[in-house]
Order: structure tokens, then C-alpha cells, then sequence
């Protein structure tokens, strides 16, 4: 029996591959952000919102990924931006690959923000490099503030975090400081965006930095 | 739930390596893998013995290496475990968070081949026989 060293991260070829998309995605200067948050939380409905609040100042495209159906990418051509839907037939994440193929289906060079829709899961999506410039995590109050605890890696690696629902505050047991708290701990730099895509509050300091990020690109 | 690309992952480095190597067969498998990445070791176990039937990597024993997670704290320098499902602060200074220095292992260490295929038919090894 003979033991060879490998050495080898097991998710090379994705890694890899997610380096391809972002050399492309610099090529064309546009500038990806992964959404990642559980089911329900208000990805789409933050792309809505940053869509319409970004009018006039960037040009928006949107790769939506789920299990099945093109409800949201409907929502997003209906507001107006290009956008392209990966179903994954079952696949609790996007890769690098799928992203590689909603890619070719994007004028690249008529956009200059691309928001991805992650599949809906606090867990797998986080470990899968994409090509994306940031990530940013979406959680939302009626969620419960001990969410960073129960999933401290879903917050560990994250640009920002934007809170969603705020507007429901007084209507469920959410504590803020307990839950900025344990965003803290695991992740003390990223920007908190407490937000609701209801009301508008809090949208535009969250717009603001997707936008300041891009002119750093 | 995303047990399965990983798995598929593992056959295909597993199985370049192999070939590489001139090896008949791999025997067994040695993966590190961090507890804060969330991959369950059973399920992969699950997994690999579906996928790698009539592969050079079929009976393998697959050795995960799980890394606890671990902490550095940023105010006192005191390095430590979380404990799951907890907050994370220091024992010593009670400071929140810190530097993770392990636990986002995920690789193949080494793999272990044999030059000749002699298995018996059944898969697995006899241990008796090594």
C-alpha cells in the first residue's frame, strides 16, 4: 500500500471556474454581487427595490437562481432590467459553472451591476465561489435574532449583511442589539443594513454602498 | 444537502491522482474537513459508495479528518474553541469573536493506492490482510 499526498482543495474546479467568471465579469467592468439568504427572506424583493432606487445612476442585471420556476426572474424583466433565471432542478446552491452559463445569456456590456439571486438556504450557497466581487447576506426579522448564532458560517464571510422586514419589528420578538451582537462575533467588519423593501427605510444607505463599492472596482 | 458535488469533487481529484500515479485501485481516502463548513461526514460517506462503484476508487475507506473550529480573540490573543450554538466569546476576556484560524478546512489530504487490482470480489478490503 503506497500513500500519495493530494494536497487538493475539493472545491478547486469550482474555484477555479469562479475565477473565470470573475475575469470575464472585469473585462466587461461589471461588478457581481452574490445575494445569499434563507427562503423568504427578501432577495427579490431588495433587487426590486435596488433596481427601481438605482434608476439613472447604474445599469442593473439579475441572475435569479431556484429550484424551479421563473417567477422571479419575471418580476425583475417586469420592473425593467435584464434578467436571466437559473433553475437548478433540485440543487440547493448556485456554482461557478451555472453562473458561467446565465453569463452567456447577458448582454455583459449593457449593464454594469449584476445582482445574483442565490438559491433560497442559509448554509450551502456560502461555499461556493461564484466569481462574484461581494457577498452579502439577507436576513430578515421575523427570522429571529439568534440567527447568526445558529449559523455563524452563513455571516462569517461576508461583505455586508442587510436586515430585512424592519417594518415587522414591533409585531415579532426581535431584539436588535442581540442580533448585531452575534453579527459581530462572527463578523466584525461588514456593514449592518437594517432595511425594509416594504416601506423604502433604510434602502438608501444600503444603495449607497453597492454603489461606492463599484467606483472602488 | 450539498454532499453530492462535493462528493462527485472528491471522486474526480481522488481519481486523477490516482491515474497519475500508475495505481490500480485507491484503498482508501483521507479528507479534511472543518467544522465550519458545514458538510456532513456520513452523507459523504453515503455518497461516495454510490458514485464510486465501478470506479479504481470503489470499497475505499473514506477517512474524514473533522477540524474543530477555532478561534483567535481580537482583544486578548487567547485562542479558542466555539462551542456550537452558542455566541462567540472569549473565555478569558469575554470579548466577542475574533480571527478564525481553522475550521474552513475542505481537501484531500492523501489518498492510499495499490498497484495491482487484487481485490476479491465484495469490495472492501480484508483488514486481516494488510
Amino acid at each position: 500500500m503506497t500513500e500519495l499526498k493530494v494536497e487538493e482543495k475539493i472545491l478547486s474546479a469550482n474555484d477555479r471556474l469562479a475565477l473565470e467568471n470573475r475575469a470575464r465579469l472585469d473585462r466587461a467592468g461589471v461588478h457581481a454581487i452574490n445575494l445569499m439568504a434563507s427562503p423568504g427572506a427578501g432577495k427579490t424583493s431588495l433587487i426590486l427595490r435596488t433596481l427601481a432606487a438605482t434608476r439613472g445612476r447604474c445599469t442593473l442585471g439579475v441572475i435569479e437562481g431556484d429550484l424551479a420556476s421563473r417567477v422571479d426572474a419575471d418580476k425583475v424583466l417586469a420592473a425593467g432590467a435584464p434578467a436571466v433565471q437559473i433553475n437548478t432542478g433540485g440543487g440547493c446552491h448556485l456554482d461557478a459553472v451555472m453562473l458561467g452559463r446565465a453569463l452567456d445569456e447577458l448582454d455583459l456590456e449593457a449593464i454594469d451591476l449584476l445582482l445574483i439571486e442565490n438559491v433560497g438556504n442559509l448554509v450551502c450557497p456560502t461555499q461556493f465561489a461564484l466569481g462574484e466581487h461581494r457577498r452579502v447576506l439577507v436576513a430578515s426579522v421575523p427570522e429571529g435574532h439568534d440567527k447568526p448564532i445558529k449559523y455563524p458560517s452563513s455571516f462569517l464571510d461576508m461583505d455586508a449583511i442587510v436586515l430585512n422586514k424592519i417594518d415587522l419589528a414591533p409585531y415579532v420578538d426581535f431584539d436588535y442589539a442581540a442580533f448585531e451582537r452575534a453579527v459581530r462575533a462572527v463578523n466584525p467588519t461588514a456593514p449592518l443594513f437594517p432595511l425594509s423593501c416594504r416601506t423604502g427605510e433604510g434602502v438608501a444607505a444600503w444603495v449607497t454602498w453597492l454603489l461606492e463599492g463599484m467606483q472602488k472596482a | 444537502m450539498h454532499e453530492l458535488p462535493i462528493t462527485q469533487s472528491v471522486l474526480e481529484i481522488v481519481s486523477r491522482h490516482a491515474a497519475a500515479a500508475g495505481a490500480a485501485r485507491v484503498t482508501a481516502i483521507h479528507l479534511v474537513v472543518g467544522e465550519f463548513t458545514g458538510f456532513v461526514p456520513d452523507s459523504i460517506q453515503f455518497y461516495f459508495d454510490l458514485l464510486s462503484q465501478d470506479t479504481p476508487a470503489a470499497g475505499a475507506t473514506l477517512v474524514i479528518d473533522r477540524r474543530p473550529g477555532s478561534v483567535r480573540c481580537a482583544r486578548c490573543g487567547h485562542t479558542y474553541q466555539p462551542t456550537d450554538g452558542q455566541i462567540w466569546m472569549c473565555p478569558v476576556c469575554a470579548a466577542l469573536g475574533g480571527e478564525v484560524l481553522a475550521g474552513k478546512e475542505l481537501f484531500v489530504e492523501s489518498i492510499e493506492v495499490a498497484y495491482t487490482d487484487d481485490r476479491t470480489q465484495g469490495g472492501r478490503e480484508d483488514p486481516e490482510r494488510q
